[in-house]
């Protein structure tokens, strides 16, 4: 019986080399400034750290959350624990962030602008790197890692609904332009998903094309391998003067709304980029049907265009959804470039933001892009695995 | 000589050409501009401009490579296995991050200029370069690691002499794609007062000449399908030398 108690408790002391980093990065960021104070958006700020950001009760309260936390990544813990853990931590360093801009701004002051210190980011970097490994090793299943990012989704929107976070610099910006804010947020969503839908009209038929015909295949996957390949400023400049010459001597044009610079350039460019991945995905998921299906399938007597649909295409389809998935990751990421050939986007922002050194409007642009991404590419990585047969899932 | 490589020489030939006699080019330009506006962008020497972004673009991707390929194989040997799960998903997640978006927050922490973009190159570009070394080393044929190991290798011979050899065209691949993300990022990098081809382009629109747009636009674009070029090329090579025949995405 002893031995028996003895592997356990051996077990729970163990050390997770994991823990040991984040635990290092965690307590290196504790010290480091939680939060920034700045007079206005112009100035340089004044760092606080987490007792000179919170009320002393808070501030021992994260503190001692903090110890908590570290501890059960330090030590061999069961998976779950280490995923809510970090999740709870999480979701205490979004409240106490918001908490300390309150605190911090003195009551009234509309001009003070408090943001989140290097500290913060750290804090959430450790916490997040302990909540990546343990979703990593859970392998959760495709629908409830959809349900995670959907109860990851109202968090924020409570959060941001409650009013916790409106002291933060970076929501100060958005109710400075609330309007743009959802204008532009549309602009881009149009940018990346119309592209998206263009190229995947056009590119799925080309693919086919491309799987029947030796001849065409190589040419057209390696001109649209050097679309690819050119920077994504250089093609939207490119184009401008196409379309401007379009503009001026088609009549019809213009008035579509088609014009030099502007969202026209950028739409096409997103197409031209968008095309790639659908029609080699395309091609390669139909290459990949095994040959005895088609076999079958012709003995049973289909026609070309029966195979086609009812076998080949079904068979191909969860690599063609894998290519629509590195697109539209891809478009919402490009899509913040067209905002500098006037095409609008949450590039917009971006842009602005780095003209003006301002910080938070940066952020105001890249925070819904980068999360904008991550949403797509988690719930299209779950359908791809839902529709894919067993045996061809990873891992 | 075969047809696509006298195409590419005298592509490449242009390019230089233009790169440092812009002016005897100004008549290919003068078409897109109006009302007497400059056709050859001038403040600042094209050349110079080539330079300073192949150089940004470079060491980042050395820096890249030397802490991507060093990862990879620290999460590959028994000591950091426990990374490795972890190593796979950061890579994946990682690369839903836009380039632009690393560029513009890398500006706040280290100013505008070159760091900034030096640094955004250097963190995106890791990611493919670690994502395809792991690829690399755990896909290795169990038989050739069985055998190296039969007759008797060390560790560390195995790793210099067997898997890292093996392993090359697939991180190679990596390297190329993260040099196209690179020189596309440094041409965005202008944005922060970095010195790139990016800056020709950023004047066009900014004055609206489109001459300046073009010539901008085809410098960085023809480069970097050249770049591409190159690399493909040379990890056919590096496949044959070591008889292997894996696709490379």
């Amino acid at each position: 019986m002893s031995a028996v108690v003895a592997v356990p408790r051996r077990l729970q002391f163990a050390i997770d080399k994991l823990g040991v980093l984040i635990a290092a990065i965690a307590t290196v960021a504790s010290f480091l400034p939680f939060a920034a104070f700045r007079a206005n958006r112009i100035v340089l700020g004044e760092s606080k750290s987490i007792f000179a950001a919170l009320p002393a009760w808070e501030a021992t309260l994260l503190v001692l959350a903090l110890f908590a936390a570290i501890a059960i990544a330090l030590f061999r813990t069961p998976t779950l624990w280490r995923l809510w853990t970090s999740l709870v931590v999480l979701a205490i360093l979004f409240i106490a962030v918001g908490h300390a801009a309150s605190f911090l701004t003195p009551e009234g002051d509309r001009i003070a602008r408090v943001s989140p210190g290097a500290g913060f980011w750290l804090l959430i970097f450790a916490f997040a790197l302990l909540a990546a490994d343990a979703i990593a090793r859970l392998k959760l299943r495709p629908w409830t890692r959809i349900g995670a990012l959907v109860g990851v989704a109202i968090f924020f929107a409570v959060l941001l609904g409650s009013g916790t976070l409106n002291d933060l610099s970076i929501l100060r910006e958005y109710f400075n332009r609330g309007d743009t804010f959802w204008r532009e947020a549309q602009t881009h969503l149009a940018l990346a998903l119309g592209s998206l839908a263009a190229a995947t009209v056009a590119g799925i038929p080309i693919g086919i094309l491309c799987h029947r015909s030796d001849a065409l295949r190589a040419p057209v996957l390696n001109v649209l391998n050097a679309i690819q390949t050119v920077p994504s400023i250089a093609l939207f400049g490119l184009l401008i003067a196409p379309l401007a010459w379009v503009a001026a001597n088609i009549p019809s044009a213009s008035a579509l709304g088609i014009s030099g610079i502007g969202a026209a350039p950028a739409m096409v460019a997103l197409f031209a980029y968008s095309l790639l991945p659908v029609v080699a995905n395309t091609v390669v998921g139909l290459d990949n049907v095994p040959p005895a299906a088609n076999d079958a399938a012709k003995g049973m007597g289909m026609t070309d265009r029966q195979r086609l649909l009812t076998v080949e295409f079904p068979l191909a389809f969860p690599v063609i959804l894998t290519g629509i998935r590195i697109v539209l990751v891809q478009n919402i990421g490009l899509a913040t470039i067209a905002a500098l050939i006037g095409g609008g986007g949450f590039g917009v922002f971006v842009f602005q933001g780095v003209g003006q050194t301002a910080m938070d409007l940066v952020l105001l642009g890249a925070v819904p892009t980068v999360a904008l991404a991550f949403a797509a590419a988690v719930v299209l990585d779950s359908i791809v695995e839902m529709v894919s047969p067993k045996d061809m899932r990873r891992d | 000589m075969s047809i696509g490589l006298i195409i590419r020489l005298v592509v490449l030939a242009l390019l230089v050409a233009f790169i440092v006699t812009p002016e005897s080019f100004a008549f290919v330009f003068q078409p897109l501009t109006r009302n007497g506006q400059p056709a050859i962008y001038t403040q600042n020497s094209l050349l110079n401009l080539t330079l300073s972004h192949l150089t940004i673009v470079a060491i980042a991707t050395i820096a890249a490579t030397l802490v991507a390929v060093g990862l990879a194989i620290l999460v590959t040997r028994p000591f950091g296995a426990e990374f490795l799960p972890l190593s796979r998903s950061i890579a994946n997640i990682g690369q839903t991050f836009p380039p632009v978006a690393v560029l513009a927050l890398a500006v706040p922490v280290l100013g505008f200029g070159t760091a900034p973009t030096l640094v955004a190159l250097f963190l995106y570009g890791l990611l493919p370069i670690f994502e395809n070394a792991l690829t690399g080393l755990t896909t290795l044929p169990p038989t050739v690691t069985e055998a190296a190991r039969g007759v008797g290798m060390t560790d560390r011979q195995r790793l210099l002499d067997v898997e890292l050899p093996l392993a090359t065209p697939v991180i190679l691949a990596g390297i190329r794609l993260s040099v196209v993300i690179s020189v596309a990022t440094a041409t965005i990098g202008s944005t922060v007062a970095a010195s790139t081809l990016g800056e020709v382009i950023i004047a066009g629109l900014l004055s609206n000449n489109l001459a300046f747009v073009a010539q901008g636009g085809l410098v960085v674009g023809v480069m970097a399908v050249l770049i591409y070029d190159a690399l493909s090329a040379l990890e056919r090579i590096l496949m044959a030398r070591t008889g292997q025949r894996r696709e490379i995405s």
